[in-house]
């Protein structure tokens, strides 16, 4: 006979087979998915994810990155591998490349890129004709992410409407489209940071090593610790960096640091920390007193800052 | 803390109540009286309450995130919390209680263990309890805890507290089966009675609210009885990763109910063919048994034609098999349900069109009774309706099978999801024609 207790599923298991579910519903509803993959820790798991809901065969949907160009350089090599790995394609659509074809303009006195992904991904989602991009969205990382749905609606401008969402009942999602709207997925929804990191550690999924404890050069600005910019190369160009440099009256300091989240170089704030391994990280989530996006500059921007990117339709 | 050794419990649960019940504050005084909240979380409620609060502490603000909410005081939609203690992982759905938001309480509650509806001590049950508690028995919500919040304003009176839960005792077996009903006198706002027992209820023997939430007995609520299989999507590789699987054809879904055991016999509906699991296949390895709801992919003993929609189920308790369904509707849209308009409907994997052919009753939310052939039904009317479609569906009753009696309808063209619906229990099991699949 068997034991009713061998039929239960612990947390991560419930988690898991959810977003299975979800993955299934996307490559069954829709068209032209996406899946976005930066080579951050949520989308890892997305890869994961996707993994065991497509297998044997080939994932049904290619890879698509938005860079800002002012990315660690480990994680785009880790992206790039990671995608070659899997068998993915993998398509990248560059802030820089956007600037030359007009879809965006720099901002002046606006040394971050985070706003201009926006225009950048609309602009991929339609060269591509994508109707779904699936993303590592988390509800318990921000007030504003707390209210979306799996299946997130965007109208054809790429805009989120919080008080016009559809509702979603059961596990019943609602992926009708008319030409031009799309949809964001986010089979993450219920995950919280540990429960991201314990996946890791159950999966033994390989991240970016800058996530581990490193020493590195960082300077003091709005009370974080961010990471030196690359040297300027090529001088008879601008500086891509300019205004990300330390200031003279900004501490430089070397460090052990590593990165809790990331965004890119600009926008992450490295935090200290001895932690070299999963475990260690685990404990470190464990014992935190700040949130994830603590270390977020681009969330510190207004109390809305994440509920105004999500309505012009970042992810 | 939250990562332990021990497999952790997962449990779902949702809060409604009307405006000003404090619901918001209930979930904010969970988070940090049980130490859930952060560093920087605090400091930002610190920062709103000196604008806004006059220097108090307003724990609303943790779950009402977005600008339009805090400038009209209200929380306009759900909002999902997530909080651990050693014992169990915590998903909330903080569900608005405004009349013209039901829908969202809908959406929150459906995956939903528990729910918890809040009553203003000072107020005592309104129209708006009523209908939460009847939302929350319509969706076969197991478990249910009455929230009779600001006992401080009532000076902790027993009467007070005992006047409303005889009141509600009164109506709730109208409803039909919680698996279990706790009341818990508490302020929220003082957090007496949420995470530690208050000293003011001398009277009260019975837990705080986390501590019911940390020991309500869920395991039984997953549903192990006859196997339900909807095929979500045929994984037939074209380059498969393993050479060795060119000839692979999988039906990869989720488990709607039930148990699967390499071997065992199925029917494929609605084609009626029996056939055998020859494999149970996942990235981890083949399983010799899989469960509810785990995702799975099976294959199977012949080569049937099977696509997405398709449901297998075990041979020993059949589900039904119509084109004309009933059953009850919470419709969710400003344009009210038609009869004569044909929606799309969406059940388990499969969606048909369907055109609503009458309207049976309408559930008055004061009486709780159902009122006879209503003109319409609008938006936040439950109601009894039923429904021909353009194929067959695969269906058990949702009240036996919640996934497998669960559908929605979707406006065609504006593509609005419209209604939650439940459906009636089959009269009768599907009757497959032809038996054994023979080449």
């Amino acid at each position: 006979m068997f034991k009713m207790s061998s039929y239960h599923l612990d947390h991560l298991q419930y988690l898991e087979t959810e977003a299975i579910h979800v993955m299934r519903e996307v490559a069954a509803e829709f068209e032209r998915p996406a899946l976005l993959f930066s080579g951050g820790k949520d989308s890892i798991c997305l890869l994961r994810l996707a993994e065991k809901a497509f297998r044997p065969s080939d994932l049904p949907m290619p890879f698509l990155n938005v860079e800002t160009g002012h990315e660690f350089p480990e994680l785009l090599e880790f992206r790039d591998r990671r995608a070659k790995e899997l068998g993915a394609k993998l398509i990248v659509r560059t802030v820089d490349e956007a600037f030359k074809k007009g879809i965006a303009h720099p901002t002046p006195g606006q040394v971050s890129r985070n706003q201009l992904q926006i225009p950048v991904l609309l602009a991929a989602i339609e060269e591509f004709q994508f109707d779904c991009a699936i993303g590592g969205a988390r509800r318990d990382e921000e007030k504003a992410r707390a209210k979306e749905r799996f299946f997130s609606f965007r109208d054809s401008f790429g805009q989120w409407d919080p008080k016009n969402q559809r509702p979603e009942i059961w596990n019943l999602y609602n992926a009708k489209l008319n030409p031009g709207e799309n949809m964001r997925v986010f089979p993450l929804s219920n995950w919280t940071e540990m429960d991201v990191w314990e996946y890791i550690k159950k999966e033994k999924l390989e991240v970016p090593n800058i996530y581990f404890s490193h020493e590195r050069e960082c300077f003091r600005r709005g009370g974080q610790w961010i990471p030196i910019p690359p040297p300027h190369g090529d001088s008879s160009k601008p500086d891509p960096y300019a205004g990300a440099r330390p200031k003279p009256n900004e501490p430089v300091k070397k460090l052990v640091v590593r990165v809790r989240t990331i965004a890119d170089m600009i926008s992450t704030g490295m935090i200290e920390s001895p932690a070299d391994s999963v475990e260690d990280i685990i404990a470190e989530v464990a014992a935190a007193r700040v949130t994830e996006r603590g270390t977020r500059a681009d969330d510190k921007a207004s109390e809305a800052a994440m509920e105004d990117r999500k309505k012009a339709g970042y992810f | 803390m939250s990562h332990s050794q021990h497999p952790i419990e997962l449990l779902r649960f949702n809060t409604c109540g009307s405006v000003d019940d404090g619901k918001s504050t209930l979930i904010g005084r969970l988070l940090y009286d049980s130490k859930n909240l952060m560093e920087d979380q605090i400091e930002a409620l610190e920062r709103s309450a000196d604008i806004t609060g006059g220097g108090m502490i307003n724990l609303a603000n943790l779950t009402d995130g977005l600008r339009a909410e805090r400038e009209q005081g209200i929380t306009i939609d759900v909002a999902y919390r997530y909080f651990a203690t050693p014992k169990r992982k915590f998903i909330v759905a903080d569900t608005p209680g405004h009349v013209q938001y039901t829908r969202n309480m809908v959406t929150g509650a459906s995956t939903a263990n528990l729910s918890i509806v809040l009553v203003d001590a000072r107020q005592g049950v309104i129209e708006q309890t009523r209908r939460h508690t009847f939302i929350a028995a319509l969706l076969g919500i197991p478990h249910l805890v009455i929230a009779v919040n600001k006992m401080d304003l009532v000076e902790w009176k027993e009467e007070r507290y005992q006047e409303i839960r005889d009141e509600i005792e009164a109506f709730l077996p109208k409803l039909g089966a919680f698996r279990d009903v706790k009341f818990i006198p508490m302020s929220a706002l003082d957090g007496d009675n949420v995470v530690d027992l208050s000293k003011k209820t001398p009277w009260y023997d019975g837990p705080s609210l986390l501590s019911h939430l940390e020991t309500v007995h869920i395991a039984s609520d997953r549903n192990l009885n006859a196997f339900r299989f909807p095929v979500q999507w045929v994984n037939r590789p074209n380059n498969p990763t393993d050479q060795k699987l060119h000839d692979f054809r999988g039906l990869s879904g989720q488990i709607a109910s039930g148990i699967v055991r390499k071997g065992q016999e199925v029917v494929v509906l609605p084609a009626g063919i029996k056939t055998k699991v020859a494999d149970i296949w996942t990235y981890d390895g083949s399983l010799d048994e899989a469960f509810c709801p785990q995702s799975v992919t099976l294959c199977l003993e012949h080569d049937i034609d099977i696509s997405r929609g398709d449901m297998l189920v075990g041979v020993d308790s059949l589900p039904g098999r119509s084109s004309e369904l009933s059953g009850r509707v919470c419709w969710m849209h400003a344009r009210p349900l038609s009869p004569g308009k044909k929606y799309f409907l969406k059940h388990a994997t499969q969606t048909v069109q369907a055109i609503v052919t009458k309207l049976d009753s309408r559930i008055n939310m004061t009486t709780l009774e159902a009122d006879p052939d209503p003109a319409a039904l609008g938006i936040n009317d439950i109601g009894g309706i039923r429904l021909k479609t353009a194929k067959p569906v695969i269906f058990d009753g949702y009240t036996t099978n919640h996934l497998t009696g669960a559908f929605i309808l979707i406006e065609q063209g504006t593509n609005a999801t419209v209604a939650a619906g439940m459906l009636t229990a089959p009269t009768e099991a599907a009757k497959p024609e032809y038996s054994d699949f023979a080449i």
